[in-house]
């Protein structure tokens, strides 16, 4: 299996992203900003980051870069895509999330390791993981704070389309402790914190980022099965 | 978005972005002088009818110039005018008054700093030293590092936000000059009083400066240090280190070699920000209107230096670099002059190419500028292209901007000459800007006062004796500013990017992963006590070089090179120019009985506030290396494998010493008497000890003790994972005080799991390191000292956390002014009596 990761101008953990890919075992390829071509990936990853500065607003500008053309159209038709903290504001400026992220509410950049409760196991990356399984997961940023309308975040409640929660404290003020979302499909998933930093001892608070990367390996094993795109529909 | 000059050597009056470049003079700068401009306002706007040229110079020789207000003295113009047999013109007097600034041509620190490189210790790693961009050192057969720490202080003072994020970018910019991809950064702090209104205007502006640049050039921020004292009042010390790495055969060169080839400039327009930066900000006293200095203070933009270093890092695999300077304070004259000097070649600059933010800025404007974000390339002629073509893939700026010229025929080094719209405004000898400035062998004197701060010794001091008295005296220092939980900054950094952060703050020391497939690893600790020094500087700095070198060695590193930043009051003052002198002659002979080469640094005099000098901050780095990182060694207790846990031993001879210590300072407010002990041999043998253990896996835990004693480490290794403590003192005549807040200097305290413990203590007594049984890690969450007081992790915790938030959460966008106030001289730690 191919795992794509977008470089745009003041991606960070692009690299770590690849290399997460790589460690759940799948080849990762480097996609350019520029370039609109795919080449022929069977997911993508929109890694953290500061594209373009976060100039204007954050993922405002990415959301217009080449690349990010083909990966509308193609996640529309069900192509398994992760955005992790600069990559989940990119999906929600290009609309393939609902709601967007603001600062934090203390108005600090921060770091720490974070404990999840996945919500959502029926998503293209959440099917390894089993429902209300707490996680250690790295957070880091600066507008990390999910916000959406009342009828928003019902719908999304309602539909199952939380993947993921803020428990133990929620570092940045998300509404209802928001962490990630999805799409109706399930094959599109935006996540505030990095499981690209939680895929080895040596480095990572855990393990527990390698989920995301392991369930889009399988879901896309389940698709090539039967035929199906991947995504969350069939289980 | 590049621009494309027709050829290096044309005239181009215009670039093909179609920006004027040709401003009447006279709309060049305001005609009523603002306040900050001070470098070049005075020059601006002296000729109506265009900028003072050399033919102008050499028609009118009695012309008055401003060079006092430059910061030149009289001595030094009548110096320049020999050298150029002329008067210079405004231009060239603002290049001289910035090279010849004391930051820029370190004239009163030269003749001390000689001793790195008189008692340099063999070795075979350093690939560069003293005097490029920074030190370099080969950490495998393929592989090396890079690193440097510098100093950011007036910016910082001025400017807490602007001027602690383009410290950061500025020591970044440094490291990538060497060929080397920056892979983390660092950032030593020190603040007046913690309680202080401006310290809340200072601290949450520097550490959100730090984080916004930081985090957003994707660095991990590793570790650091955070200390308060009243004598960096008015004069915080932001001091930052960037670490890089880099292919061996990668190593690039400033020297503008190859005549014919090309000066291109990369990166961000310039602009009329950070004008008089080094010879405005750096290198004078600090006085009221040190408000009014903002427009010498640079603005950072790091995205556009993400663009830079990625760039760069392409240009260097493409080889298409012959040449290469980063341009950070005095911006192009610095760059221009010493890539020329280094190479001996002459240099020819069309000064109207540059790319500006303001068509309207003056030619000198445009050489004093120290706009961010901006590299200087020298590359041949058939690269051009290639280079132009990267620059535009990255969306970054590229123009040529000159080219090399020849040496004279006589084979004396070329000559530097610029011009703007064909005016000659510049036409100098590059060695006498970079090489040639002043050297000052100035006056030294033991400051008045020391023989009775020496005196007043700490020992004599009152001190608890019951449990109780003990157990209040653990909370009360661990809840202390310079003692307590450090979260609340360091969580404003992003310490996972780049995915091979192995340990990072509060550890001992940073430890990352260089390459994935070996496990080849560094660790770096940056250190500092300036109260040790201001008791006694010699001892000072080697205490910082003992402490630095200790907290790599714990983790299990082998600790090889030293970087340093020497923060110090005016060198006009023989009593601060003693203690440097004092302070250098320290670490030269601390590193050259430790073996570790000082490969680079950087010298920040002057951090005072009208008479009161900052203690003299020496602040010392140093790299160790990991053949395999995965056997690093953490400073918290591990959650006990058996029941009864780990067994602790305190490595190192704990003595009475508890001048210029932490409980000194919190319990009476009391700076004076001796510092401690220094024992370099007992040092290695403890580096030593500590590296064989790593490599036998004998300890589980290690954690290095010196700010607080023997208290701050157990709180701090049992808060780290959660882990209590059961610790009794043997009787050996030693107060359980004493053992708690003694600071004596060559310990560590390490948990050794059961069954390890006959081989550790039978290796420490190999290597000649005294080993004290002091007790158990347990069960249970609390910190027991036998016979003496319990107290709850939890207590421990709330005490130890609460600090840095009641005093700084919330402050960070109340936008405070200025206050300034020097410290009391009476007060202990204050101004030196001289």
């Amino acid at each position: 299996m191919r795992i794509g990761v977008v470089t745009f101008p003041g991606s960070l953990d692009d690299g770590d992203a690849a290399r997460a890919a790589r460690i759940a075992g799948a080849e990762s390829v480097r996609l350019w900003h520029g370039d609109a071509d795919l080449h022929g990936v069977d997911a993508v990853v929109l890694p953290g980051g500061f594209s373009y500065g976060d100039y204007l607003r954050c993922g405002a500008i990415a959301r217009f870069a080449p690349v990010m053309e083909s990966i509308i159209d193609a996640a529309r038709g069900g192509l398994p895509v992760l955005g992790i903290c600069n990559g989940f504001q990119v999906l929600c400026e290009a609309h393939l999330l609902p709601g967007a992220l603001t600062r934090n509410q203390h108005l600090h950049f921060r770091n720490r390791d974070q404990w999840l409760r996945v919500e959502a196991t029926n998503t293209a990356w959440t099917n390894r993981f089993t429902a209300g399984q707490e996680i250690l997961i790295p957070v880091k940023n600066g507008e990390g704070c999910f916000v959406a309308d009342q009828k928003t975040l019902d719908g999304l409640e309602a539909e199952g389309r939380v993947i993921a929660r803020y428990i133990r404290g929620n570092p940045n003020g998300s509404q209802r402790d928001i962490a990630g979302i999805t799409n109706e499909a399930g094959n599109v998933v935006g996540i505030m914190p990095h499981p690209e930093h939680a895929v080895e001892a040596l480095t990572g608070p855990s393990l527990d980022g390698l989920g995301f990367f392991t369930s889009v390996l399988q879901a896309l094993a389940g698709a090539s099965a039967d035929g199906q795109l991947a995504g969350g529909q069939q289980r | 978005m590049t621009t494309q000059p027709e050829t290096a050597a044309s005239t181009g009056a215009e670039t093909s972005r179609g920006v004027p470049n040709q401003p009447p003079a006279a709309a060049a700068g305001p005609t009523n002088k603002p306040s900050g401009f001070a470098a070049t306002d005075v020059l601006v706007n002296e000729f109506e009818d265009g900028p003072d040229t050399v033919q102008r110079a050499e028609a009118t020789p009695d012309e008055l110039q401003p060079h006092a207000d430059l910061g030149l003295k009289d001595d030094e113009y009548e110096r320049i005018r020999q050298i150029l047999g002329r008067r210079p013109t405004a231009s060239e007097l603002a290049m001289y008054s910035i090279m010849w600034s004391e930051h820029c041509s370190y004239k009163s620190s030269k003749v001390h700093l000689r001793q790195f490189g008189e008692k340099v210790p063999a070795n075979t790693r350093m690939l560069a030293g003293i005097g490029e961009n920074a030190g370099v050192v080969q950490i495998s057969e393929k592989l090396a590092v890079t690193f440097k720490v510098e100093s950011h202080n007036h910016p910082s003072y001025v400017e807490p936000y602007q001027g602690a994020a383009t410290g950061v970018g500025g020591i970044v910019r440094d490291i990538l000059a060497m060929g080397a991809r920056p892979v983390a950064v660092m950032d030593p702090l020190r603040f007046g009083a913690a309680d202080h209104p401006d310290t809340a205007r200072v601290l949450p502006g520097v550490v959100a400066g730090i984080g916004g640049y930081g985090n957003c050039l994707g660095l991990p921020n590793i570790g650091g240090e955070i200390v308060f004292d009243p004598c960096y009042q008015g004069n915080p010390l932001v001091n930052a280190l960037s670490i890089g790495v880099l292919p061996v055969e990668r190593l690039q060169k400033k020297e503008a070699t190859g005549v014919g080839n090309v000066v291109v400039l990369l990166g961000a327009r310039t602009g009329r920000d950070g004008i008089g930066g080094v010879s405005v900000l750096a290198s004078a006293t600090f006085d009221e209107e040190a408000e009014q200095r903002r427009p010498s203070v640079q603005v950072g933009d790091p995205f556009m230096e993400k663009l830079l270093i990625e760039s760069c890092l392409e240009l260097y695999d493409a080889g298409l670099v012959s040449g290469i300077q980063d341009l950070g304070g005095a911006g192009l004259t610095c760059a221009l002059t010493e890539t020329a000097a280094a190479a001996g070649t002459g240099m020819r600059v069309w000064l109207e190419r540059v790319p500006l933010r303001e068509p309207s800025m003056s030619p000198t404007e445009i050489l004093a500028s120290e706009s961010q974000e901006r590299m200087l390339l020298i590359v041949t002629p058939e690269n051009l292209k290639a280079v132009l073509d990267v620059a535009e893939k990255w969306g970054v700026w590229a123009t040529a901007i000159g080219e090399v010229t020849a040496a004279e025929t006589d084979g004396t080094p070329g000559r530097l000459l610029i011009t703007w719209n064909d005016h000659v405004v510049v036409d100098v000898p590059p060695g006498s800007l970079a090489d040639d400035g002043p050297v000052y062998s100035r006056p030294l004197r033991e400051p008045g006062d020391l023989i009775l701060l020496q005196a007043d010794r700490a020992e004599t001091l009152p001190r608890p004796s019951t449990g109780d008295e003990l157990r209040a005296t653990v909370l009360r220092m661990i809840a202390s500013p310079n003692l307590c939980d450090k979260t609340w900054v360091t969580e404003q950094y992003d310490r996972y990017v780049l995915g091979n952060t192995v340990l990072a703050q509060p550890e001992d020391a940073g430890v990352l992963r260089i390459d994935e497939e070996t496990g080849l690893g560094v660790a770096l600790s940056v250190d500092g006590n300036g109260r040790f020094a201001r008791l006694d500087p010699y001892e000072g700095a080697r205490l910082a070089l003992a402490e630095a070198y200790r907290n790599v060695a714990v983790t299990g590193a082998e600790p090889v090179a030293v970087t340093d930043c020497l923060n110090f009051g005016s060198p006009e003052d023989p009593a601060v120019m003693w203690q440097f002198a004092e302070a250098v002659r320290g670490l030269a002979d601390g590193c050259q009985q430790l073996g570790t080469p000082v490969t680079g640094g950087n010298v920040s005099f002057y951090n005072q506030t009208g008479a009161a000098a900052i203690h003299p901050t020496p602040v010392v780095g140093v790299l160790g290396i990991f053949d395999d990182v995965t056997r690093r060694i953490p400073m918290g207790f591990p959650p006990p494998a058996k029941a009864g846990g780990d067994l602790l031993f305190l490595l190192g001879e704990t003595r009475q010493e508890l001048s210029g210590s932490e409980w000194a300072w919190v319990t009476h407010e009391h700076l004076g008497g001796r510092p401690p002990k220094v024992d370099l041999a007992a040092e290695q043998a403890l580096a030593a000890l500590m590296a064989r253990a790593s490599k036998s896996g004998l300890v589980s835990a290690a954690h290095d003790l010196s700010d607080g004693g023997l208290s701050q480490v157990l709180v701090e290794s049992c808060l780290r994972r959660e882990v209590g403590a059961k610790v009794t003192f043997p009787e050996d005549g030693t107060s359980p005080f004493v053992y708690l807040f003694s600071e004596s200097a060559g310990r560590a305290l390490v948990a050794v799991p059961r069954g390890h413990d006959k081989a550790f203590t039978a290796l420490a007594a190999e290597f000649g390191v005294p080993c004290t049984a002091i007790g158990t890690t347990s069960e249970e969450a609390a910190l027991d000292v036998r016979d003496q007081f319990t107290i709850p992790l939890a207590e421990l915790r709330e005490a130890w956390s609460a600090t840095m938030h009641d005093l700084f959460s919330g402050s960070a966008e109340t936008g405070r002014s200025v206050t300034l106030e020097l410290t009391d001289p009476k007060k202990p730690g204050g101004p030196i009596g001289s």
